[in-house]
This record gives structure tokens, sequence and C-alpha cells, in this order.
């Protein structure tokens, strides 16, 4: 049986239970969010003590040399002692410089940063409401032509990161994020291959951010954006994808409504659907796909077996579960 | 001996292009394909490249134990010979499509054969 080591106190970790879970229940005010491995907001720096392999799974290198690890999906074989992370490794601050309305239950959180942050649209952050409670948002704003960094939130009813960020974050505060991290981002290189990218709710701002990259980057060929809600309410930034299909002749865009409420210029029916009935072959094709956790899994099983390679199919690190 | 059946096949790359075919077929077959199912993909793909390489006799580090243990919540979930055949069939089928010579499908075919009992639990 493990023991792990931690400010000063020792605890036991039974069969089967991770470091996070084991902190947790002893009352420490450990950071998380997904609980899977991939948000990376409980990460932690063993000092002693040999970590599982799968314990680092997604971190970079020149973290995972210095011992970072994700409690959460960590399930030691040998004593550990770990600690916090340093601050200035893992905590980023930045200004509020708005908060802006996209529909009736999303807004645009808009973050400046004295020292640039370097990312790549359709990463993500975690933002923290307080020390041990977090959120991971992904980029929908690109570098060069936003100028600040942009996440799309959607209010949750329960949702303690998200009522904060609705009713109390106002231009000029400054909140503290995790380093951008994550690999669902467009990699020029291949400026014919065929680009699907398919998003339900919020699952649209990384989208947004990797649609943008590429076509800022001299992607020729062609772009296909889907983005599926239920009611119309739930689609976003509608407009604004209509003109960027009119400026460029190789990006289109399908704004997809799966209920019973369909006005004129959207598509009846499920994203996934609709874009797998017009491109039932996928091979050579690179896929996107964010938002919804069933969506994405369902997804990414159907676009492999139409054809795309396993490597070509980039999702979301993380959910977009109630938050 | 000259080159072994994984350097004759054409070592990792050539793993590399079976994995996404043999997966697909997996999933495809109704017999298995709910083994497969419930787990996330890209874990699932490194396994299938596990397994591919095994089978073609590549490096792999996988004991008689091992099998056991990894295949242990399978059986118990009603693994048997006929989905072991049918993963078989899927392996074949995917050296045939990559035009691999019949002796080398042979070959890994008896080396699949020869992790049978482990996995099964038999």
């Amino acid at each position: 049986m493990a023991s792990i080591t931690f400010e000063g106190n020792s605890y036991r970790c039974e069969e089967g239970q991770s470091v996070l879970d084991v902190l947790l229940a002893h009352g420490v005010a450990a950071p998380h969010s997904c609980r899977s491995g991939s948000c990376q907001s409980c990460m932690m720096r063993v000092e002693t003590g040999e970590l599982p392999e799968s314990s680092q799974a997604g971190i970079k290198e020149t973290l995972r040399v210095q011992g970072y690890f994700l409690p959460c999906i960590c399930r030691p074989g040998d004593d550990l002692t770990i600690v916090r992370p340093d601050t200035d490794t893992m905590r980023l601050e930045a200004t509020v410089s708005h908060v802006t309305a996209l529909s009736d239950h999303v807004v645009c959180v808009g973050l400046s940063s004295q020292t640039p942050i370097s990312y790549r649209p359709g990463q993500f952050i975690n933002l923290f409401k307080d020390d041990a409670t977090a959120r991971s948002y992904s980029l929908a704003s690109v570098p060069d032509m936003d100028g600040e960094l942009r996440l799309h939130v959607r209010r949750f009813a329960n949702g303690q990161v998200s009522t904060w960020i609705h009713e109390a974050l106002r231009p000029g505060d400054r909140v503290q994020l995790s380093p951008p991290a994550g690999d669902c981002f467009y990699l020029p290189g291949q400026a014919e291959q065929p680009l699907l990218l398919i998003g339900t709710g919020t699952g649209l701002a990384p989208l947004y951010g990797i649609a943008r990259d590429a076509l800022a980057q001299g992607h020729r060929g062609p772009i296909h954006l889907y983005h599926g809600s239920r009611e119309p309410a739930g689609l976003y930034l509608v407009e604004r994808l209509q003109e960027l299909a009119q400026q460029y002749a190789n990006f289109r865009y399908f704004p997809c409504l799966s209920g019973s409420e369909v006005p004129d210029g959207f598509l009846p029916g499920r994203a996934l659907d609709l874009a797998l009935s017009h491109a039932p072959e996928l091979s050579g094709w690179r896929i996107y796909l964010c938002g919804n956790p069933d969506m994405v899994k369902l997804a990414r099983k159907r676009v492999f077996l139409a054809g795309a390679s396993m490597r070509e199919i980039h999702s979301d690190a993380f959910t977009h579960q109630a938050a | 001996m000259s080159k072994n059946l994984f350097e004759q096949i054409g070592g990792e790359p050539a793993v590399n292009v079976a994995v996404d075919i043999f997966y697909r077929k997996v999933l495809s077959d109704d017999r298995i394909s709910h083994f497969f199912d419930d787990v996330d993909m890209e874990r699932q793909a490194a396994k299938q490249k596990a397994f591919l390489t095994m089978a073609l006799g590549g490096p792999n580090k996988y004991s008689g134990a091992d099998m056991r243990r990894g295949h242990a919540h399978l059986v118990a979930r009603g693994l048997n010979d006929s989905h072991f055949d049918a993963v078989m069939e899927n392996l074949a089928a995917t050296l045939q499509e990559l035009n691999v010579p019949p002796a080398l499908i042979a070959q890994a075919a008896a080396i699949c054969e020869g992790t049978r009992n482990d996995v099964l639990g038999k």
C-alpha cells in the first residue's frame, strides 16, 4: 500500500484510489476539475518516489522531466512525496478586458496580459475562480488577429465558475489562469487537405479559433464547419461565420438544429449526421471535434469508420460539462 | 537466419499503416465490436498497435501473465474462442489488404495462436 506525503502529512493510498482521491478524502484543498487526466488543473510535482508512467500522460516534456504529474489519474505503486506546482510555472495573471454577450447563455471573455501569453487557437486554459476551483476553457482567439485571449463561456445553472463569470466578472478584474495546453489546433504544412470541424454548444470556441487560424495561414483546401444545437438560441456567431464564408470561397459554415424549430438558413438535424451525409468518405481529411463529450466520443468512432486516419482526428482535450 | 518477420513486413512504419485498417475492421465487426466500444479510442489504438507489433514478431514486452491480466475483464464479459477467431480473421484480412505474402501471414497467425490460452484465461 503506497503512502502519499504532502505538506507534512502522510496518507495511505488504498488499492484503486488516485492521489487526488486521497488528498480530497483528507480535506486537502487540491484544485481539480475533469478528474480524468485531461484538464491538467490538478497538476502537482513529485519530489521523491517513482510515478506510474501513465500519470504524466499529455504533460509537456519540459514539465514532465521536472516530475510534474496528474494526481487524478495517478494510482501509485511506490511511496510518493509530492508538492504543489511552483506558482510561476503553473499560473499566469491576466486582466479582464471585456465580458460580451454572444447569446442569451454564452458570453465571450476577453483577457489581456502584460507579458504576452503564447498559444495556438484551439488550445485551452484553466481559469481559476479561487485557489481550488478552476474550469477549462478553449481559446477562440487568434494571436495576431485578436490581441487578447478570448473564451466562450456558457452559463450552467449550478456552475460555480460559469455563474461567477456571468455575474461577477468585470472589466479590469485580475484573474489567474494556467498556461495554454492541449493539442487540438491547426498545424500548417498540408494546405490542400480538406478540414472537417464539428462542434456543439461552446465547442464552437476552439473551432472558431482553428478555422480562422487555418484561413490566416493560407489554408487552401476546403474547411467545413458544422455547429450544432437543439434550439436556435444555442447557436451564436452565426452572422460572423456567414460573413467569413462569403469572404473565403473554401470556407463553408453549416448551422445545424436538431430540435423541431428550424428557421430558414439553418439545417435540420444533428451536426455530426449532417456532416457525414455531406462527406461520407473521409479518408485524407483532417477532423476536429469539440463540445458535448458524448457527441465527441461517437463522432471519433464514426469519422474513423468513414475512413479518417486516427492520427488526423483531433478533439477537445476536456469535456464541456456543467461548469 | 536472415530478416525476421517484423523486418520483412517493413517494421514500425508498416505497423502504423496496418493499425488504422485493422482497428477499423474490428470496430465494424459485429461479432467483437462491443468489446472495443466502451474505451478511449486513442488508448485502444495504442493497444492495437502493440498487438500488431507482437503478432508480426516485433519487439514487445508482454508476458503470458500480462495477457491473462489484461484480458481477464473481457473474459468475465464472455470473451471466448469465437471472438479470438474473429480477431485472427481481421488480422489476416488486414495483412492481405496490405499485400503481405501468405507465408508471412501464416507466421503472424502462428504467433497469435500461441497467445490464445493466455488471452482466454484457459
